[in-house]
């Protein structure tokens, strides 16, 4: 059916709804089981020695399969953000939010969470409260359901 | 190098908010431009390139099927490539390796958006695969500013400096944009208008950031035969790189930023540059948010790393400077994803053969062209050039 | 023995607004009104429904706009019983290549007005070739449903 837009030009309004299920395969059930007992779990390549979190299937620089699985630090470096306040349909994550970039100890690549635990009203108020360099540590949420986001966030550390 | 190609011919839409027509309508104006320009039709045509955005941009899958009527491309070998930024570089440096390998004369290259019939951002964040990454990276702007701020803060770039040069760059291309007729966001701004616009996702503001643009671009290549019988003045590939990280964001340093740095390498190497700045007349960055093109700049070899604010402070790449970067304006003013990168290979096509116009650099003989895809995750160049 | 593995659920929701432009405007316009407009090729003569801006072979804009007649026949068809997420229409039900009387083209839509559960009827009924006639939705909202279905005619 055939309405206006915005600028009075004929349009057809409608939405896609697609859904999914998505096979997690052994290594990231093995890395989410890891997440319901507060592990972060991470795994190291045989040949080139980085200790890679999430944990993956394989190095994606040497191409073979990872070896020893580790637990990894809960506490790192935050080395780059981002505060969102603006929204967009069917985001996720409704803002304001922290996006977060931590080095965890131990690990050799960057992790992804959100940062909380601060005032999130207005980018002034945030950058007062978190930079780079400081150190963050994981907090939980109380409820596990085997999801990244039984991670609740990064909070600054003292 | 495979044998030589040159392109021929571009066509470009108006850019801007097209809703007054059907996507494919908007697709075959770009298409009727580029015949227009070079004297072909259809039947002349070996075969199609063709890209866009990943479907979901637009509602419609698989794009190459629904515009191979506007493509002309009935009865016609098709060839479909989607890389998310880089797709109209991908597209180019297609179009230009089925003429290269010598299985085809003449190819119309074609990429196209129509962004106001979708959600840009939502779209966009499907890119992200769900399990890590979805709930956390909040479109284009929050991807590129953890960027800019890892990238301040590595070089110790005081904030104040690179706010002020982002802030020209914002300037000096919107002012550009005036100049070029098929540009979408023609303003004047000030530094002060953009210092104290909005912010999207800290430290980038409104007018750091390019538009949602509806638009389509259509580029012929030509095998060296079919350029020198045409009356046209040929653009010569001279040189082309791509290269991408790990899909991981968090692996690669996008500071030191790989597969950008190697890209443009193998493009110099095979355009045998050896000092960018110098020996470069022009070129179009792929510039959708204004840190970001800073950060190119040194990748490329145009800045010292950490130094590209101070040039950008003296003028180096405005239009009157030693390197004019993205004198259309750039993704900056308009930006139909699917089309974009390969606008700037348009652009540096005209600039070249000294067809662009009002926004023409006096005496431009050697091009670069880029385009960046993913969540900053590959880089695309082309190098053009008026001297086979 | 397979170790079974979990799996993620997830859903993708997106907004569309697609441009009609001024030629599909106008075919909508006329489903209002019980019209099926078509258009002709000034280089070929084709006279193509629903109505194109151009020709898909001659690449040229399209010229004379022309009421099509309202009765064809069926070109071939098939029955849909399978549901799927997320279908506009829900089976059963037929879908079928229509010719119109007139026209040089053939366009996709349903057959219906019949038993769509009796298969020895349909099949006596539905065949290529077999004569139909639009059949119009009380309601109009100028979209191709306005016509409910093409019903066969004896």
């Amino acid at each position: 059916m055939v309405t206006l837009s915005r600028d009075g030009k004929p349009v057809i309004k409608a939405e896609a709804l697609v859904t999914y299920e998505l096979a997690l395969g052994p290594t990231w059930n093995r890395f989410f089981e890891g997440l319901k007992e507060e592990k972060i779990l991470g795994n190291r390549c045989p040949r080139c020695r980085r200790v890679l979190v999430p944990a993956r299937t394989f190095c994606p620089r040497c191409f073979v399969d990872m070896g020893e699985w580790l637990e990894v630090a809960q506490e790192g470096e935050l080395v780059g953000w981002s505060l969102t306040e603006i929204e967009y349909f069917g985001m996720p994550t409704p803002p304001p939010f922290v996006t977060a970039f931590v080095t965890l100890d131990g690990a050799d690549c960057k992790f992804m969470h959100l940062l909380g635990g601060i005032d999130l009203s207005g980018i002034d108020v945030v950058r007062k409260q978190i930079w780079n360099g400081m150190r963050v540590k994981i907090v939980w949420n109380e409820e596990k359901n085997g999801t990244i986001m039984d991670i609740k966030y990064f909070a600054p550390v003292g | 190098m495979a044998r030589a190609v040159a392109i021929i011919g571009v066509g470009q839409t108006k850019h801007g908010r097209r809703n007054e027509v059907t996507y494919p309508d908007m697709v075959r104006e770009a298409v009727q431009a580029v015949f227009a320009e070079t004297g072909l039709d259809p039947k002349d045509i070996d075969g199609i390139v063709c890209g866009t955005m990943p479907s979901m941009m637009e509602g419609v899958a698989l794009t190459h099927f629904y515009f191979a009527d506007a493509l002309g491309a009935v009865g016609k070998p098709m060839m479909k490539t989607e890389t998310c930024g880089t797709t109209g570089m991908s597209l180019a440096h297609t179009g230009y390796y089925w003429v290269a390998s010598g299985m085809a004369d003449l190819v119309l290259v074609v990429g196209s958006e129509k962004m106001y019939e979708g959600d840009s951002q939502a779209t966009m964040s499907t890119v992200m695969e769900p399990f890590y990454l979805r709930p956390f990276l909040t479109g284009a702007p929050g991807v590129f500013s953890i960027q800019a701020q890892q990238w301040m803060a590595r070089y110790k770039i005081p904030e104040e400096k690179s706010r002020e040069a982002a802030a020209k760059i914002s300037v000096d291309h919107h002012r550009d944009a005036h100049d070029n007729p098929y540009a979408h966001i023609k303003v004047d701004l000030t530094l002060e208008d953009v210092k104290n616009s909005r912010v999207i996702n800290y430290p980038i503001r409104f007018w750091d950031v390019c538009p949602n643009s509806d638009g389509a671009c259509a580029v012929i290549f030509a095998s060296e035969d079919q350029a020198k019988k045409m009356s046209l003045k040929p653009a010569w590939v001279k040189g082309l790189g791509f290269c991408g990280d790990e899909y991981w964001y968090g692996d690669s340093d996008k500071v030191a930023w790989q597969c950008a740095m190697i890209a443009a390498k193998q493009a110099y190497d095979l355009a045998g540059i050896s000092n960018p700045r110098r020996e470069l007349n022009v070129a179009e960055i792929y510039n959708p948010f204004t840190w970001i093109e800073m950060l190119h700049y040194e990748c490329f070899g145009f800045s010292e790393p950490g130094r590209a604010c101070d040039d950008v402070l003296k003028g180096v790449f405005a239009r009157g400077g030693e390197l004019p970067c993205d004198p259309s304006g750039g993704v900056l003013c308009t930006n139909p994803i699917g089309a974009t990168a390969l606008i700037r290979v348009a652009e540096t096509a005209l600039q070249v053969t000294g067809q662009a116009g009002a926004h023409q650099i006096e005496g431009a003989k050697l091009g670069l062209a880029h385009g960046l895809g993913g969540v900053s995750q590959f880089n695309g160049l082309m190098i053009l050039g008026s001297e086979l | 023995m397979t170790k079974h593995f979990k799996t993620l659920k997830h859903n993708i929701w997106l907004p569309y607004q697609y441009a009609v432009g001024p030629v599909f405007n106008r075919f909508y316009e006329g489903l209002k009104e019980e019209k099926i407009w078509a258009n002709q090729c000034p280089a070929c003569s084709k006279m193509l429904v629903p109505p194109r801006s151009f020709c898909p072979h001659c690449s040229v804009d399209m010229g004379e706009w022309v009421e099509a007649a309202q009765e064809g026949k069926i070109v071939t068809w098939m029955t849909a019983n399978e549901p799927f997420f997320g279908q506009p229409v829900q089976p059963p039900l037929i879908g079928a290549l229509i010719h119109l009387d007139g026209t040089d083209c053939n366009f996709l839509h349903l057959v219906g007005g019949l038993d769509l559960n009796d298969s020895a009827a349909l099949k006596e009924k539905i065949k290529a070739g077999s004569r139909v006639r639009a059949v119009w939705r009380a309601e109009k909202k100028g979209e191709m449903l306005d016509i409910m279905y093409f019903q066969p005619i004896s």
